[in-house]
């Protein structure tokens, strides 16, 4: 059933790209109708799978000359993740409602490519054989260059670009690792579980394992290879920033987990000697995400433009993603899935705050012109969902982003407690320009600063729509929901944890 | 050499006959009966008549894949050749109903009956085993494409890519019948299986060195691989659109066709030594071709020469699954060969119509292509990300396929991971310059707001070819009848 998210997605966006461009204001509903079908799906899957296994989802031959078959399955962290996909894919599009008011927006344009986004998400987190995971992920790639470069803002076509051009290098990257990979066992196969039974030879996986996992990990947002991310989440439009931070991170996280820590698994295994202390590649990337945790929040704290905020944000939470996968505990891993979950659904409140209900109305996003507007006053209820959000965010209890990030810590605290430290470090910094942006954007009339700016009258804005209003429902209450009762998800995610080869949980002693 | 059998040599050159045939007739009504009618009845009469023509020799094949080969395997008809050619007839056709509407010409009978003789040219190259047949036929299309390029009379453009392809033509041509003469002189024979019999045999002479070095310059220069490419950007650009689709595939898709016979012929066992000095040529010239193709394409304004260079990388592709040598590489190499010359095809339809509307075939010319013609735009896009190699399009599983090929290779050890990364590296590269042109395409706004009119033939061949790329890539197993794969 849950194979039925993938083919509705694209069948919409098909539908999409040849409705007439007069029907803009239809466009947006049946894009609306498609979406909202795909989440009844996911959760009905999530709800039907319950806590059991892998769930066969459909398995035909599809290249039987080479061993490649059309093959979809779903454990517990694909359900989790097609259940985000779903509320992510909802959200965004109840946030693009001003998209279509008009003849000349592209409406149908812009949600086909939306939709053909989503159904490409959809298909990664569900393929088991690597082929079609390749294929979904490569389909994911370019309807985000189109959303970006035509519907973006600041700098979009460079945004654009830039995003495009690392995405498809890591995917190049990824490539030649599956090749590889493939020749090496035979071509028989691509089919995940196969080859990972498939004894690959230490030394090859020494070279392959940190190939593909930095290819994955440049759509995760790693430092080094976080640029595009900043620059490309600034320059898109709210639904397509949503969406990014959202679930196209995650598909990179997603496959840093799923492909190149579970075909190779000694890739993480010490070299046999240290430089600087660092002795594996399992180190290199903690490191890594150590540093993105602490680096992506260090920036924030300076950005005056508010999206540069919540971008550089995203690559600090998607480092503590990186660190709970590589601490190869139970507890971490489940942390790092929960985690983008709960990041997935907070980044697109942020996003929806920042770049739908704010910067749609005032048409800046520098921290220092909205300090002006005394948007606390004139907009009450973006203020406050910015409060919420932003709580949530930087880790409150109650919150879907505590569990995760505690989680990730003490499966950090017991692989790598020096890293542990820097990354509660970036937490705490993480706290610091959450209340910078949330005073300086809104609550900056209680500071003597601006005082003058107090006096002057409170401008008028247009009011908060139903649709936005049912996003930011839809999106905060999740959170709570998962915050307040986290076992939801983590019952669904611990057994498909536990079920990964048994290298990826052994703590990193051999 | 056998005593002939004519009755064989009439059998296995029977579709060639019926495009000889077929191209006189066109000569006929065009002359004959049609000589006051309006240009555009001419050029509609003659190309529709080309496309029956090879819609003919097409049902033949299919109904003959196989025949016996003639005069000691000089010509040989084989299920893969016939897929070969095949492809080569319906890439020609689509090549004429794309120019029913060109205007560069005064003469459409001379330019569709030449389209047909270069077509059999390229049919017999596909087919042939032996070096003198192998040149001849290469001489036969290389001509009439000389003369094809020259087409556009009013063109001072068109005369000069001519004259250039000419010169280079020539040129490499002499290389590779002096190579030929050679390896004649090594092994005594022409034929193919003869050679392959008769180098196992030997060790490598110096002698061997020179004439493979030779033989390589001169097919270089056929498929436009670095360093023999010089010609490629020119005469693409500057030739008349449907001759530029036509040397960007049938005569690509032929020349590839008779290198994958005659590495067979050189290398006879996978592990054998002698076979080296070639495959070092063709590694050589395949990580030359990619690195210049890709980077000489990104900053490219004229979209032909952009798709110039980005045909030069894809040669370099192609040329690393044929010096795997192995036959799934060839049969990889052959269906990539095919893919990539459909794709090409339709692309440069996309370009005609444009360069009809605009003058100029720049990447400014594009701009807001999809707001005055939304299906265009589409069968563009198409076009362009299958050649970026994005799935689920066409381009990505040939080259999936092609690139496994090679990692599967016995053959390939010391080189055939490092050349598929530094391929698959590189075409990452390649989506940079694919997407400046799809930006001006759907970002860009249009400088002019009229639609922009398309004949409903052109529209309906696009749309074909658009649907067949990416058909071809949801289904790659639908060509398995005719290209085995894996």
């Amino acid at each position: 059933m849950l194979a039925l998210t993938i083919y509705l997605s694209f069948a919409g966006a098909l539908v999409l790209a040849l409705f007439p461009r007069a029907w803009h204001r239809a466009a947006r509903v049946f894009a609306l109708a498609v979406a909202l079908s795909g989440l009844t799906i996911a959760v009905a899957g999530f709800v039907e799978a319950g806590t059991q296994g892998t769930v066969s989802v459909a398995d035909v031959a599809w290249i039987p000359a080479m061993g490649i078959h059309y093959t979809l399955a779903a454990d517990g962290i694909s359900r989790v993740l097609v259940l985000l996909t779903g509320l992510a894919a909802v959200a965004g599009i109840l946030f693009s409602w001003n998209i279509g008011d008009k003849d000349g927006d592209r409406a149908n344009e812009f949600f086909a490519f939306f939709l053909a986004l989503i159904g490409g998400v959809y298909g990664v987190f569900l393929s088991v054989d690597l082929f079609l995971l390749f294929v979904f992920y490569e389909i994911a790639i370019v309807p985000k260059y189109f959303l970006i470069a035509i519907w973006g803002s600041t700098r979009r076509e460079y945004g654009a670009m830039k995003l495009a051009l690392y995405s498809f290098a890591g995917s190049a990257m990824v490539l030649i690792g599956l090749l590889a990979a493939y020749a090496a066992a035979g071509s028989h196969t691509m089919n995940l579980h196969e080859l990972a039974q498939y004894p690959f030879p230490v030394s090859f996986q020494m070279w392959a394992f940190p190939l593909v996992f930095t290819g994955f990990a440049i759509l995760a947002g790693m430092w080094p290879f976080h640029t595009w991310a900043p620059t490309g989440h600034v320059a898109a439009p709210t639904a397509a920033s949503m969406l990014l931070a959202g679930v196209v991170m995650k598909l990179g996280a997603y496959g840093c987990l799923r492909v190149a820590m579970t075909l190779f698994p000694h890739g993480l295994d010490p070299w046999g000697f240290s430089f600087l202390g660092i002795g594996s590649w399992r180190t290199v990337f903690a490191l890594f995400a150590a540093i993105g945790i602490v680096y992506g929040a260090a920036v924030a704290l300076v950005q005056n433009d508010f999206k540069f905020v919540i971008g550089y944000s995203s690559v600090s939470h998607m480092g503590l993603v990186l660190l709970g996968l590589l601490t190869l505990t139970q507890i971490g891993l489940d942390g790092a899935v929960l985690q983008m979950f709960s990041h997935g659904i907070l980044a697109g409140l942020l996003f929806a705050t920042v770049g739908r209900i704010v910067y749609e109305r005032t048409h800046t996003r520098d921290l220092g012109a909205l300090s002006k507007l005394q948007l606390g006053k004139a907009m009450p209820f973006a203020a406050w969902l910015f409060v919420i959000a932003g709580m949530a965010s930087m880790g409150l209890p109650g919150f879907s982003g505590f569990v995760a990030e505690v989680q990730v810590l003490i499966g950090a605290w017991q692989a790598f407690p020096w890293f542990a430290i820097v990354a509660g470090i970036g937490i705490v910094v993480g706290v610091a320009y959450t209340w910078r942006a949330m005073q300086g954007a809104f609550f900056s009339d209680a500071s003597a600063v601006t005082a003058d700016a107090a006096a002057a009258p409170v401008p008028e804005y247009e009011p908060v729509t139903w649709a936005e209003k049912a996003g930011v429902l839809l999106l905060a209450a999740t959170s709570l929901l998962i915050g307040l009762y986290p076992r939801l998800l983590l019952d669904v995610i611990s057994p498909a944890v536990q079920a990964l080869p048994h290298a990826l949980l052994t703590g990193g002693r051999p | 050499m056998n005593a002939m059998n004519y009755g064989d040599l009439f059998t296995i050159t029977l579709p060639e006959t019926i495009l000889e045939v077929v191209s006189l007739l066109i000569l006929i009504v065009d002359l004959g009966w049609l000589r006051k009618s309006a240009q555009s009845v001419r050029m509609a009469t003659a190309n529709v008549l080309g496309v029956l023509g090879s819609a003919l020799a097409i049902v033949w094949l299919l109904a003959h894949p196989q025949a016996p080969s003639f005069g000691g395997d000089a010509l040989v008809a084989t299920p893969i050749v016939a897929a070969a050619q095949i492809g080569i007839l319906i890439l020609t056709a689509l090549v004429l109903l794309l120019s029913v509407k060109a205007e560069f010409s005064r003469n459409p009978g001379e330019f569709a009956a030449i389209v047909l003789l270069g077509t059999t040219g390229m049919m017999l190259v596909a087919a042939a085993r032996d070096l003198l047949v192998i040149f001849v036929a290469l001489e036969l299309l290389s001509l009439s494409l000389y003369v094809l390029t020259a087409f556009a009379k009013g063109s001072a453009f068109s005369a000069e890519a001519a004259l250039k392809y000419y010169l280079f033509g020539g040129m490499s041509a002499a290389f590779m019948l002096f190579g030929f003469s050679y390896l004649y002189g090594l092994t005594g024979t022409t034929s193919l299986t003869g050679i392959a019999a008769a180098l196992a045999a030997q060790n490598v002479s110096p002698l061997l060195v020179v004439a493979l070095v030779l033989v390589a310059a001169g097919l270089g220069f056929k498929i436009a691989a670095a360093p023999f490419h010089l010609w490629a950007p020119d005469t693409y650009q500057s030739a008349p659109a449907p001759v530029a689709a036509l040397i960007a595939s049938g005569s690509k898709v032929a020349s590839f066709a008779v290198l994958i016979a005659l590495t067979g012929g050189l290398i006879a066992s996978p592990n054998y030594l002698q076979g080296s000095t070639w495959v070092v040529l063709l590694v050589w010239m395949a990580a030359g071709s990619i690195l210049l193709g890709n980077l000489a394409a990104l900053v490219q304004t004229s979209v032909r020469r952009l798709l110039a260079y980005s045909a030069i990388a894809h040669a370099g592709y192609m040329l690393l699954g044929i010096a795997a040598h192995t036959p799934q590489s060839g049969a990889a190499v052959l269906y990539y060969a095919l893919t990539y010359a459909l794709t090409t095809v339709g692309a440069f339809g996309v370009i005609a119509v444009v360069e009809r509307d605009a003058g100029s075939d720049r990447l400014d010319s594009f701009a807001g292509l999809s707001k005055r013609n939304p299906l265009l735009a589409a069968t563009m896009l198409l076009f362009l990300l299958s050649l970026a190699g994005i799935p689920p399009l066409v381009g990505f599983w040939a080259k999936f396929n092609l690139f496994a090929a090679v990692l599967r290779a016995p053959g390939v050890g010391r080189w055939g991971f490092a050349m598929v990364a530094i391929a698959l590296a590189a075409s990452a590269v390649s989506l940079y310059y694919y997407l400046q042109v799809l930006k001006r395409v759907y970002v860009s706004k249009p400088t002019q707001t009229a639609p922009m009119q398309i004949s409903l033939l052109e529209l309906v061949a696009l749309v074909a070819i658009a649907i067949a790329v990416v058909l071809l890539g949801i289904f790659p197993t639908a060509l398995i009848g005719w290209i085995p794969l894996g």
